[in-house]
């Protein structure tokens, strides 16, 4: 059974991972504008836009 | 939100009459280019521009993609190069990398975007572009040794785009922050919650079996390890506002919450640490999560309104001096001679030099007809010069201006108190009262049987009582109306103001914009002996040379009648009763009855007399908005009412049967800012109805400022509602709502109280286990939150105000 240990602290440090994950997702942004990307996303690439940032 | 089609399929050739740039329909002034044709030179040379730089995909996503150029000039933006100019518009930074956020009008469509965020394809500069459509604004990162502000203004500007920068662009308390910080405490407080209520299930279940390994204790300090991020980072701000209302002597609502929460924590320690039990960690933990998507749910954002608006956000950031130089309007000294094209805002206070000036006040005191002024006459800053180039000389600074004075007033300083949630704040009061009461009988009574069981049972009783389900009433409810009541075109600031709406006693109106229409002119009739073409020349020329709106109006009703060659004499204006003067030897006297010596008449407001004839009167109808009479008999059946008028009173006949003796003209900004703090020391809670900024002081002095507009995109003055002019006549129905929202949260405190006083019963017999208060807690908070929101989405069906309605913006 002591196994047990070994998975809870295993399955607090997927959901920190995950709480991690959320909170840079806040920081960078990404939640700000949740309209522009729906439209950003039908146009076509061209090549050299790729290589800029 | 917002209707928008994006690329499509099929590309319906371009029609030859119609502008290949902006789509407008072309007339006999087609110009054409490359088989292509354009409305305007304007239009044909964006197109060059994107032809040159490759980007003519801009035209296959959108029919209509550009912005027309038809009638604009080209803006300088010679003033973006002063240093302090720019360093107070940028974002951010560093060496020779400048991010910056401009706003950009112009942006409509998904071709727009695709524009704009190629634009590094015409500067290398710019290193990258990114486009907020809702809030139409441009995130620009470029490098400023191979590019200038002032060159990416230029740039937009010549491919349609211009930007606005305003004053209050240059004002950092005037930028929106994003608080981002009540995201954070939502994430970590559904990680820790999510988290405990995992470890807590052992202790459910009763699984006693791994017991013997040290299992039950390892989980206890776990969960305190968990516990703590809850308290001191998500629940922090409940703690602090607690402190602050116990420090100024009041009790808040937010009072039983931190008893609550530092009750549960503090006995929870205790108990795991004794081994005496698992704690209530699990519902402290979701507690503080529920509390916070509460809150979360409240704060509602309008992206494309804005409450906070002052003059600032409508000034332009420089002005052009005579001799060619900008200045940052904030350097403007008295003695400065400026040029004021046309459509541009005056800066300041100024004296007329040179030029003809007919200037637009609208913008301070909402009437819309310009204003003639002479050489010499002064001008108020916030008036909008229509027609040619001025020379102004400035006789005040900026911030020592007519207008801006105003905001000077002590009222613009002072923070808005209107964000105080009057009734959870009432009722928390009630309820720690009811608390302390409950929790200290029960330790008496208890202390005399067995001081473990007393101790126990209060604490208990401080845990269960704690006003959760209470606390969420509110936010749901009142979060869920405002956003239905944005889908109906009336803009809330906060939750607060919904209850508010409840306490009004008076309401106040003001009348150019608000209960008439700024669009469209008024109508203007004759009635009496028709005038002879000399007659009409005569009366053209006299009241030309007055600067009245009611000279101006019916000027504008003669303007064709104008002759060449003129003599004009012994003119005469008397001030508030006419005109009089001699043309063409014709004695032409034209004004209010008692002036012509006349009879006053229902619907004639001025009179004209011809050699001492009269020969008629002339009537001009304002255009009020639609069923007006409806909202105005609404607020007359519940409430006093009031007209506060910067006009004079030619409109007294009409209005006294709704306004009775209530009605005042020829109110100053600062007279109506006064009106309306004399009747809030009477008692009253005022609600003030208004529009332009000479409203902008009573509205912000009132309980609650409403603002009509036209265009919610345009401007309006600080305030705490902002009502769509297409939705004026269902604002009964809005109140109706308003106070239908604030009885179903007193409906959801009742199903509060009973969950309490479920809970209650096990507390004060000192019985209640983690298992109990772990699934009471959530229950409750979750039905009052279902029912929040259920009911009031439920309420406004009833009252027609159901998504079917929604209009679009």
């Amino acid at each position: 059974m002591k196994v047990i240990f070994l998975l809870i602290i295993l399955s607090i440090l997927i959901a920190i991972g995950f709480l991690l994950a959320f909170l840079w997702a806040v920081d960078s942004g990404q939640y700000e504008d949740d309209y522009t990307p729906s439209i950003r996303m039908l146009f076509e690439e061209s090549t050299d836009k790729k290589k800029r940032k | 939100m917002n209707a928008f089609t994006p690329i499509k399929e099929n590309k319906i050739s371009p029609n030859e009459n119609t502008c290949y740039h902006c789509g407008e329909d072309g007339n006999a002034e087609l110009v054409l280019f490359k088989d292509k044709s354009f409305c305007c030179q304007g239009c044909k040379m964006v197109y060059e521009i994107l032809n040159e730089n490759d980007l003519c995909q801009y035209y296959e996503m959108d029919q209509q993609a550009g912005v027309s150029l038809k009638g604009k000039k080209q803006t300088q933006f010679a003033w973006l190069d002063d240093d302090v100019v720019k360093a107070q518009i940028f974002d951010y930074q560093e060496e020779e990398i400048v991010k910056v956020t401009l706003y950009l009008p112009a942006v409509h469509c998904a071709s727009c975007v695709w524009l704009l965020e190629n634009l590094y394809k015409f500067n290398s500069g710019i290193l990258d572009s990114k486009i907020n459509f809702l809030k139409k604004e441009i995130k620009l990162t470029f490098d400023q040794s191979q590019t200038s502000l002032r060159q990416l203004a230029e740039l937009l500007s010549s491919i349609g785009y211009t930007p606005e920068i305003s004053l209050g662009d240059l004002d950092p308390a005037q930028r929106e922050k994003v608080d981002k910080k009540l995201i954070y405490q939502l994430g970590v407080s559904g990680f820790v919650f999510g988290n405990i209520m995992l470890l807590s299930f052992p202790e459910y279940l009763g699984l006693n079996e791994i017991n013997a390994i040290g299992f039950k204790e390892w989980l206890g300090g776990l969960n305190i390890l968990l516990s703590l991020p809850i308290v001191f980072f998500c629940g922090k701000d409940y703690l602090k506002s607690a402190c602050l209302s116990l420090q100024k002597g009041q009790l808040n609502i937010d009072v039983p919450i931190s008893i609550g929460i530092l009750t549960l924590f503090l006995r929870s320690i205790f108990e795991i640490l004794s081994g005496a039990g698992a704690g209530y960690l699990d519902s402290l933990a979701g507690l503080v999560f529920f509390l916070l998507i509460g809150k979360w749910f409240q704060q509602i954002t309008f992206n494309h309104l804005s409450f906070e608006r002052d003059y600032k956000s409508y000034f332009p950031i420089a002005a052009l001096l005579k001799n060619g130089k900008t200045i940052p309007i904030q350097n403007l000294k008295i003695g400065n001679t400026i040029v004021v094209k046309n459509k541009e805002l005056i800066p300041a206070d100024g004296i007329l030099l040179k030029g003809k000036a007919s200037i637009d006040y609208s913008f301070v005191t909402g009437e819309s007809d310009p204003v003639a002024k002479e050489n010499g006459e002064q001008l108020y800053a916030g008036g909008k010069q229509i027609g040619e180039s001025l020379e102004i000389q400035i006789s005040k600074t900026v911030a020592q201006s007519y207008l801006t004075q105003l905001w000077n007033d002590a009222n613009f300083s002072k923070t808005n108190s209107n964000t105080t949630q009057l009734l959870a704040d009432r009722i928390g009061k009630y309820f720690t009262y009811f608390i302390l009461t409950t929790a200290f009988l029960t330790l008496a009574y208890w202390l005399t049987i067995d001081v473990g069981i007393a101790i126990n049972a209060f604490t208990a009783v401080l845990i269960i009582a704690c006003p959760c389900a209470v606390a969420l009433s509110i936010p749901f409810t009142f979060g869920n109306a405002i956003r239905i009541l944005g889908k109906q075109n009336f803009y809330l600031k906060n939750t607060a103001v919904i209850e508010h709406l409840k306490q009004v006693t008076t309401v106040a109106f003001d009348k150019t914009g608000t209960l008439t229409t700024n669009t469209g002119t008024d109508r203007i009739s004759y009635t009496g002996t028709p005038l002879l073409q000399e007659e009409k020349e005569a009366l053209a020329i006299l009241v030309k040379q007055s600067s009245h709106p009611l000279s101006q109006q019916i000027f504008k009703f003669f303007k064709k009648e104008i002759p060449i060659k003129f003599i004009i004499e012994k003119f005469q204006e008397m001030e508030g009763s006419g005109l009089q003067a001699v043309v063409n030897q014709l004695f032409v006297k034209i004004g209010s009855a008692r002036f012509t010596q006349n009879d006053p008449q229902a619907n004639a407001q001025v009179f004209l007399q011809i050699n001492g004839k009269t020969k008629g009167f002339f009537t001009i109808e304002n255009k009020y908005r639609k069923r007006f009479n409806k909202i105005l008999n609404y607020f007359k059946d519940n409430n006093s009412i009031h007209l506060l008028s910067g006009d004079n009173d030619q409109t007294r006949l009409e209005l006294s049967p709704f306004f009775g003796k209530n009605l005042h003209y020829l109110q100053s900004p600062n007279d109506k800012l006064n009106f309306i703090k004399n009747l809030q020391s009477q008692g009253e809670k005022v609600l003030m109805l208004g529009d332009g900024l000479n409203d902008a002081g009573a509205l912000r002095q009132s309980d609650i400022g409403m603002v009509i507009a036209e265009n919610t995109n345009n401007f309006n003055p600080a305030c705490d509602a902002i009502l769509d002019a297409k939705a004026f006549s269902k604002l009964p129905q809005f109140i109706t709502y308003a106070e239908g929202c604030i009885r179903l949260v007193y409906v959801a405190y009742g199903l509060a109280l009973l969950y309490n006083s479920i809970g209650l019963s096990f507390a004060v017999r000192g019985a209640l286990s983690p298992v109990i208060a772990a699934i009471l807690m959530p229950a409750s908070s979750i039905t009052i939150v279902l029912f929040g929101v259920l009911a009031s989405t439920l309420l406004a069906w009833r009252l027609d105000l159901g998504d079917k309605n929604h209009t679009s913006n």
